[in-house]
């Protein structure tokens, strides 16, 4: 029965949502942390989609839902900020800031939770459909 | 008399069984919005219920790792990819817009074949309890 697959999809998809709303609310959340070190300064994280192997479901490749293949760090530079107040300061007094961008990762948010929406919404309709199926004839 | 229930029922079941696979397809277009590269696909709902009830010559398949012959056909009618109207960066071509009012009015269509097929089904019950 087909649409018992579309749960799966949607629900493939609404996991890899909210994976990306995770991962946002972790760079929003270290935006403004700072490091004494460039390599300990937060790197944005982003995870990666890629559709599912073909034919996961036994009906041929043309139905696939989403995976997250992983999730990398973003390779923007770091800023290095003046501040000797700072006890995260170097010994020049310099402090590494996290590249998060904050308009990148509210423009995330925001389509993460409409997709996610609209798969919640392609789950909801396909429960109508299946339940008046299982009333046919009735 | 003889009755046949595929002939009283005549395209119907294989019209929902085709609106419920092509649901899925829309499903897989929308749950992949967000996947670059991912290539929106769709059923020629017109070519297949014209193909509707011819045999299909396929291999059998006698092992699990067998892969379709069919596999990127449905009911031998080749899936068809969308042409998007903007493309995006990232080689995705879903157009959410597109693919959420398909996706309702396929749904609309489930229903309607469906209620047919109730119909028909009481009708069925009531010719033959004869009241």
């Amino acid at each position: 029965m087909s649409l018992f697959k579309v749960f799966d999809i949607a629900g493939s998809a609404m996991s890899a949502q909210n994976t990306r709303l995770n991962t946002t609310a972790s760079n929003l959340a270290n935006a403004e942390t700072v490091s004494s070190t460039e390599e300990g300064a937060y790197r944005a994280r982003q995870p990666v989609f890629a559709a599912m192997m073909k034919g996961l479901y036994g009906t041929g490749p043309e139905s696939v839902g989403v995976q997250v293949r992983g999730v990398v760090e973003s390779d923007a530079p770091v800023q290095m900020r003046y501040a000797p107040d700072n006890p995260m300061a170097n010994e020049d007094g310099y402090v590494y800031q996290s590249n998060v961008n904050m308009v990148d990762e509210m423009v995330n948010m925001i389509s993460a939770s409409r997709s996610y929406q609209n798969n919640v919404e392609v789950i909801n309709t396909s429960k109508q459909l299946l339940l008046a199926t299982l009333r046919m004839g009735e | 008399m003889p009755i046949s229930l595929d002939s009283l029922l005549g395209p119907m079941p294989e019209a929902l069984n085709l609106r419920a696979r092509r649901n899925e397809l829309l499903a897989s277009n929308i749950a992949n919005a967000d996947t670059p590269n991912y290539k929106a696909r769709d059923i020629d709902f017109r070519a297949v219920m014209r193909n509707a009830g011819d045999e299909q010559l396929r291999l059998a398949s006698t092992q699990s790792g067998h892969i379709s012959t069919s596999a990127d056909t449905y009911a031998g009618i080749p899936l068809k990819y969308r042409v998007p109207a903007q493309p995006s960066m990232d080689g995705n071509t879903v157009d959410m817009q597109q693919e959420q009012a398909e996706f309702s009015s396929n749904s609309v269509m489930y229903q309607t074949t469906l209620e047919f097929l109730g119909r028909k089904f009481s009708g069925i019950k009531s010719t033959l309890r004869g009241e």
